[in-house]
């Protein structure tokens, strides 16, 4: 390849910090990278600044605030107390049990159903643009017209779901309006609403596989549960891990639907999550602090997620 | 950087990115200073100089869609003109008034307008974003002559250690608003709306065995969002009972009331089935319900029955308030205009001018009966109620005299006079775990009274022993 004789911009900037980056440091070496980098850093200041005002000044302010009270106008600083203050809160653990509940039933749900139906939606030779629609229709329906759609059709006196089951004669339920069933009731209608895009990256995913591969299985007398475990999935484990990540991450921070299906708490505190707990501190109690405190909990069990991930991943590799 | 390290910090990003900003939303730097406003101005307690030249922004206008009070408010800053001239009013039209997420929102963001509107319970909020001035000094019977009428209870909501932050515009006191036309369509006497808990459920089965057929339902509960826990509230408050300590730091809402109230919501629910079988509801829905005819009860403040009629197609004939059942005493809301902390003594003398221009003036304002009747505005409702003396006896003639509303359909609950008290300290805490014990008892057939009171007792103390 040419590259071994002509070496592009990349590997002449490389070569030249190894032969003495110090000798080219000072302010002309400064401006002179900044010269040649110009454009490049023309493209980035957008990007960087977003981040800048909409992440990462907020994050920071988050964590500062963790630490703050404002009374009165005053604000001052407070150490862990409102660390204290939520951990102690009744509704703590609580709120953990229903956020852990609602991220492994979505996962059980809402992670291996999307994955199977993308198979199915692989394996078919006819139809399968309009299905792919189909799958895909819930996804452009705004959440909220969505959330509200299922609250009608969970209503135990009105809803679609139980005159179906009299319908059929069969034992009615309270869907949101028991403890028992509120919560599975969400994720049910959380992952009919995003089920479609993880549908497509799977189907993506599935697509990129060799089909010598199946061949080859089918010529070794493979089933079709030995073929989807031996090569289906290997092949697109890359893409399941970072699904799963995305899915813990998202699930984990479920709001919308609680609050909108569930009016928040839901009965007995059944739906209560660590989000909406956040927010009920925030918007609730007036107390940012405690909001900003119980956020903290979250990014550290989040990040310990993206760390095993991460662990996970290079010991793949 | 290695593409291991590159995918593990791109991996933590992401985690963090999306995971800490959801507690992020508020990012505005309190002023460290807690000096007051400036109202130590030699001149505060005087009225405005109509010559001074002045701007100030006002919310709640009424928004388009409510033509007639849109026109009032127009013509009044029209009339108010012709005394302060030099007074400009940029009016923010917002309806519901309030939304209590954007209003937080908005004291975090210090962008609330000059003279703010909120519910008088939001003071201890308004005040620890340090967004109120103290308008102590600005408040006299100088700038608002019918002080010496307004009600020194309604007036102490809106004070904290002394100061005065807010002006009232309207209050109310709960009870329980019921549909006459489904009483008589049950067989019951309008004109003798329940007054217990045990009359309540007697004639909610009643409605419920004549009118169930038709989806009617005797009586309607929240149960979620906090609102369950407002209305157990109300409900305690109505058998005399407080839900804390009068130190504000134990919970005092577990003992036999407690017990007897959810023990009756949760027969009317489970044995009797007189009420709707979702548990989740929450305010608005209950509007909803009564706006079409399908329930007979339901525990209430008399601004509801406006909103039923205007927004739901709710006729006023039909309503009925009637006090709160017990009648001992009766949880006490309203709204109030705050003045915000960094208006100029001259803002702030221009807002009072107008808020009692517009809402304490008789015969002015909210106030011109005459006015209100010409422009189909419903006049007779049993609210506002914060004038005494001699102000309570011109209102309550021109209420009379211009009434548009059925008057004799609130009769029980005017001539009840129930004592009002404010909401609990750490109200909406309290009421979070309130939510509990009634969602536990409107979800649960087999639901424990005794172990939910328990439970949520232990929860409320530990909520008041970390004094969040």
């Amino acid at each position: 390849m040419a590259a071994t004789t002509v070496p592009d911009k990349t590997t002449r900037r490389h070569a030249g910090r190894a032969a003495g980056p110090r000798t080219q440091g000072g302010r002309g070496g400064l401006s002179r990278k900044l010269s040649q980098n110009l454009q490049a850093y023309g493209f980035l200041i957008g990007a960087i600044l977003c981040f800048g005002f909409f992440s990462w000044y907020p994050m920071v302010r988050e964590f500062i605030m963790s630490f703050q009270q404002t009374r009165r106008g005053v604000t001052s600083w407070v150490g862990f107390k409102n660390i204290k203050t939520v951990y102690h809160d009744p509704y703590f653990w609580t709120a953990w049990k229903n956020t852990g509940m609602f991220t492994l039933y979505a996962l059980v749900i809402g992670f291996v159903v999307p994955f199977f139906v993308a198979i199915l939606l692989n394996e078919l030779r006819h139809a399968r643009a309009y299905l792919r629609i189909l799958v895909y229709l819930p996804v452009m329906l705004p959440p909220v017209a969505g959330a509200l759609l299922f609250k009608y059709f969970y209503n135990p006196e009105y809803g679609l779901f139980n005159r179906i089951l009299k319908i059929f004669h069969l034992p009615t339920s309270q869907w949101l309006d028991s403890s028992h069933t509120a919560l599975i009731s969400v994720v049910v209608a959380a992952t009919w609403m995003s089920m479609g895009s993880a549908t497509l990256i799977y189907l993506a995913a599935l697509q990129n596989i060799p089909g010598e591969l199946y061949e080859a299985a089918d010529l070794d007398g493979a089933g079709l549960w030995s073929k989807i475990w031996h090569v289906t999935v290997p092949q697109t484990r890359l893409v399941l891990s970072l699904m799963l990540l995305l899915q813990i991450v998202a699930t984990m921070q479920e709001f919308t639907n609680v609050f909108l299906m569930a009016g928040g708490n839901g009965p007995e505190n059944s739906t209560m999550t660590v989000v909406y707990m956040v927010y009920q501190y925030g918007y609730r109690y007036n107390n940012f602090g405690g909001a900003a405190a119980l956020g903290l909990f979250l990014l550290l069990v989040l990040a310990g997620f993206s760390g095993l991930y991460a662990r996970l991943n290079r010991n793949a590799d | 950087m290695s593409r291991i390290r590159y995918r593990r910090l791109v991996a933590v990003a992401l985690v963090a990115g999306i995971g800490l900003t959801s507690a992020a939303c508020s990012s505005s730097d309190k002023k460290d200073d807690n000096g007051g406003s400036k109202a130590s101005s030699s001149s505060a307690g005087t009225p405005l100089d109509p010559k001074t030249k002045v701007t100030i922004s006002v919310d709640c206008m009424p928004p388009t869609t409510k033509k007639p009070e849109r026109k009032q408010w127009l013509d009044d800053i029209a009339e108010f003109h012709k005394t302060y001239p030099n007074v400009t009013i940029n009016s923010k039209d917002t309806f519901p008034c309030e939304d209590t997420d954007k209003f937080t929102a908005q004291l975090q963001g210090s962008s609330e307008t000059d003279v703010f509107y909120s519910y008088v319970t939001d003071l201890n909020q308004v005040l620890d974003a340090g967004q109120a001035a103290d308008i102590t000094a600005y408040v006299n019977d100088k700038t608002v002559p019918n002080l010496k009428d307004i009600d020194p209870n309604v007036l102490a909501i809106l004070k904290d250690d002394g100061k005065l932050y807010g002006l009232p515009t309207t209050n109310y006191s709960m009870g329980l608003v019921y549909n006459r036309k489904i009483f008589k369509d049950a067989g019951l006497d309008p004109d003798k709306p329940p007054t217990t808990w045990d009359e309540i459920r007697t004639d909610s089965k009643v409605i419920q065995d004549k009118l169930g057929s038709k989806g009617i339902h005797g009586f309607f509960e929240y149960g979620a969002g906090n609102q369950g826990g407002w209305h157990l509230t109300s409900a305690l408050y109505g058998a005399g009972n407080n839900v804390v300590s009068e130190d504000g730091t134990k919970a005092a809402f577990n003992g036999p009331e407690a017990t007897s109230i959810l023990q009756t919501i949760h027969d009317m629910r489970w044995v009797d089935n007189s009420m709707p079988a979702s548990a989740g509801k929450e305010w608005g829905e209950s509007q909803k319900a009564m706006g079409a005819g399908q329930i007979g009860m339901y525990l209430a403040a008399p601004d509801d029955i406006q909103l039923m009629v205007q927004q739901y197609g709710a006729n006023f004939n039909d309503l009925g308030m009637a006090p709160i059942p017990g009648g001992k005493t009766s949880l006490m809301g309203g709204n109030d205009y705050f003045f915000k902390k960094s208006d100029s003594p001259d803002q702030i003398k221009a807002g009072i001018a107008w808020i009692n221009f517009k809402f304490l003036t008789l015969k002015k304002g909210q106030f011109n009966y005459a006015r209100n009747k010409t422009d189909g505005i419903p006049v007779g409702l049993p609210q506002p109620f914060f004038f005494t003396g001699q102000s309570k006896a011109t209102d309550t003639a021109d209420k009379t005299q211009y009434a548009t509303v059925p008057v004799q359909n609130y009769k029980s609950y005017v001539d009840a006079q129930v004592p009002v008290k404010g909401e609990p300290p750490n109200a909406q805490k309290l009421y979070t775990v309130l939510d509990t014990v009634m969602s536990g008892v409107l979800s649960n057939k087999g639901a424990d009274i005794g172990k939910l009171l328990s439970s949520a007792e232990t929860q409320a103390n530990q909520l008041l022993a970390a004094g969040q």
